[in-house]
């Protein structure tokens, strides 16, 4: 039996006074994945922002249960140490912290203990690699000078060296040519299958979705879920778009 | 708008530590001819630095306090001791020194230094050097580092008179001249022709006596092709009266010599700094200054390099820190003197609490100066709404060969590097402190790896605080 690891109720969000979710809900169980599709302003990024505990974004009315415990008021940091990942549209660069550093001062975090070095790098060595990322990137400053592509799958290798009880993959496919999505895609599913994490993938398009089994499909428009549904829905959507939703 | 989470000053306590002033001699408060006597005599100097000084006290008394910088107006001549002398001497070894003074170098980390990859120690507290260890091999290659005053008396008392305050004159400004009137202690360093010292040179100076001045000068000669990388690094204890610190480094570069010379000042918050720098460079000479500004409540600081040969060069590398109630004036000058010089700068400046940070810069090109290039970049940092950087680049370019570039930014934390960081489980503090430090990092990244270290803690010292 799977257990309960995300309940969101009647969530509301704001930002800047301006309310943009109105009342979502989301249940997910441990190692599912869900896709949540929508138009452009939707809501979908501000999902998972909220989720994240972003304080630009004010919660102002329901509650998000994470792992057994009431986060709706929790910091940045404390949804992170519990358990959460958000992997970035836009990965923000960071000079003076090398890729590698970086990775290994936020697994301390969330441990609280030191970690090996000499384990770590050989972890990292190897998680990179099936990433098809070159190793010098790891001494590199954080995201500084990297490429759409490679800050992307920065992502996925700090996903995959954190190793998050839930993922929020928020728009990880856009930008990016066929190589790189394939290369993401193993990142996924190296996630599910070695993790056994649960996912919440934010996309457009269904590219990414192709190797997945998608246990379940929202659709998210002008701030509501309006429709949920299989994989199925991700074709019909594929198919016909969002028109019929509006 | 969502107001910036106010960041606490750090406690300085750490730093601040302080021990009595036992039955160490202080002359009266106020500066006359009979007190530059006095001190003269008790320095048992040569006729003529006696000489020199009696002039320099002439031209203090004769010029204005400068009127275009931060308000030093905290600041009253006739309350500043300023000389105090320890109550030991000279020390070639640490178990020498006197218990109280070493407690205080242990709690700056110096013995630890000097354990480590340090070639030699000149450490200066209160106004005399105390403890000077030069280590063999550096000493074997030929190498002089030793305290001014002794080597005055030396083999090399005419090429002391021959540089001393030649590249800074008492004319400069009010407070060379009161540095050449009462100047005391500091390092003397000759490194001869072709040598490369392998090791950093390290000078680390530090206030005690309340009220006292320190008037350290250091003089640095670096013969034709030689190499010397030297370390200065500072931090004083807190007091409730005005503290001034007005030194002096010359330095000399040679014919293809290369020098760097690399510093953290960190004063405690009273502290007036109004140091002069100052480097000539010879033909195909380079100087590096690197320079990390924290601490003191006003300081004024602009190392200047003299590009006097053909192709001598110069790097500027800074960075300054100026919290609450912290007025720091910093930056460089860079004259071109000759055919295809050139000249680099990059700083950072960091401001937070209300502190105000400003970075002013100068760069002449003389008409000789054909086939030049100068490349000045700063950035600034703000930390919160009510803090201030300002720019202030000023360039006088006197022939049309030349290639010159400015760049200047200003800009602030964004919210957005900080969710990055927290989402990945850091507190908003380190996520701050850590991106604060990766704009420092072209900084800390050109100093040796101790230094670097202690310039991120002093950062992350800076950043911490109550953070709700």
């Amino acid at each position: 039996m799977q257990s309960k690891l995300l309940e969101v109720k009647n969530l509301t969000v704001n930002v800047e006074d301006k309310e943009i979710l109105h009342g979502v809900d989301l249940d997910i169980n441990s190692g599912e994945t869900h896709v949540i599709m929508g138009p452009n302003g939707a809501g979908k990024s501000t999902l998972g922002f909220a989720l994240m505990g972003n304080p630009r974004y004010d919660k102002t009315g329901g509650s998000i249960l994470f792992d057994g415990e009431d986060i709706t008021d929790f910091t940045t940091d404390k949804v992170a140490k519990k358990g959460m990942f958000l992997s970035f549209q836009n990965p923000i660069e960071v000079p003076g912290i090398t890729l590698s550093n970086f990775i290994r001062s936020a697994l301390e975090e969330r441990t609280g203990e030191r970690i090996k070095l000499w384990d770590f790098k050989k972890e990292l060595k190897k998680v990179m690699q099936s990433l098809d990322m070159d190793a010098t990137y790891a001494e590199r400053d954080l995201n500084v000078g990297f490429s759409g592509g490679e800050k992307k799958k920065a992502e996925i290798l700090q996903l995959l060296m954190l190793k998050p009880k839930l993922a929020i993959l928020d728009e990880t496919d856009s930008g990016l040519d066929v190589d790189a999505v394939r290369t993401v895609s193993e990142g996924i599913r190296i996630y599910k299958e070695e993790v056994k994490g649960a996912l919440i993938i934010i996309t457009h398009s269904t590219k990414i979705l192709e190797a997945l089994s998608v246990d379940k499909t929202h659709v998210l428009v002008d701030g509501r879920m309006v429709k949920e549904g299989d994989s199925s829905l991700v074709t019909e959507i594929n198919e016909n778009g969002f028109e019929s939703f509006m | 708008m969502k107001e910036k989470t106010y960041v606490d000053d750090i406690d300085r306590s750490i730093y601040d530590f302080r021990y009595e002033n036992k039955d160490a001699y202080s002359i009266k408060s106020g500066l006359t001819p009979d007190i530059v006597e006095e001190i003269s005599e008790r320095k048992n100097d040569p006729e003529w630095m006696r000489e020199f000084r009696l002039k320099a006290l002439d031209i203090y008394n004769e010029m204005g306090i400068p009127n275009w910088g931060p308000p030093i107006d905290g600041l009253n001549m006739d309350d500043i001791v300023t000389y105090v002398k320890p109550n030991t001497k000279m020390s070639a070894t640490w178990d020498e020194v006197p218990e109280d003074i070493k407690e205080t170098f242990e709690r700056l980390g110096i013995p630890q230094a000097e354990r480590e990859s340090l070639a030699g120690v000149g450490a200066q507290f209160d106004s005399e050097l105390v403890y000077h260890n030069v280590r063999k091999e550096v000493e074997d290659q030929g190498v002089v580092y030793t305290d001014l005053e002794s080597a005055m008396h030396g083999p090399y008392e005419e090429m002391i008179k021959e540089h001393f305050m030649k590249l800074i004159t008492p004319r400069d400004h009010k407070f060379a001249a009161l540095h050449g009137a009462v100047w005391s202690g500091g390092s003397f360093v000759y490194v001869p022709p072709g040598v490369s010292v392998e090791i950093p040179l390290q000078s680390y100076f530090r206030l005690n006596a309340p009220g006292a001045g320190q008037f350290e000068h250091t003089l640095i000669i670096v013969d034709e092709g030689a190499d010397l990388h030297f370390i200065e690094g500072c931090s004083a204890p807190k007091y409730n009266i005005a503290n001034l610190h007005a030194g002096a480094v010359e330095l000399f570069v040679g014919k293809n010599a290369k020098m760097r010379y690399s510093t953290i000042e960190n004063w405690s918050k009273n502290m007036y700094n109004l140091n002069t720098k100052r480097a000539i460079v010879e033909e195909g000479g380079k100087i590096e200054w690197v320079s990390g500004s924290f601490g003191s409540h006003t300081s004024y600081l602009y190392p200047m390099s003299v590009l006097q040969g053909k192709g001598a060069r110069s790097e500027f590398t800074g960075v300054t820190f100026a919290g609450k109630g912290q007025n720091l004036d910093t930056g460089c000058k860079v004259v071109h003197n000759a055919p295809d010089t050139s000249s680099y700068v990059n700083t950072r400046s960091i401001s937070k609490g209300g502190g105000i940070s400003t970075f002013r810069s100068s760069v002449v090109v003389n008409k000789k100066a054909v086939n030049s290039k100068s490349s000045v970049s700063c950035e600034s940092l703000m930390l919160d709404s009510e803090s201030r950087s300002d720019t202030i680049p000023a360039m006088d370019i006197k022939t049309k060969d030349v290639d010159i570039g400015h760049e200047a930014k200003i800009g602030r934390i964004s919210d957005e590097a900080v969710f990055y960081l927290m989402s990945r489980g850091l507190s908003e503090n380190d996520a701050r402190a850590l991106i604060v430090s990766g704009f420092a990092d072209t900084v800390s990244k050109e100093l040796p790896l101790e230094y670097a270290v202690e310039m991120n803690n002093l950062i992350r010292l800076e950043m911490k605080g109550s953070i709700g």
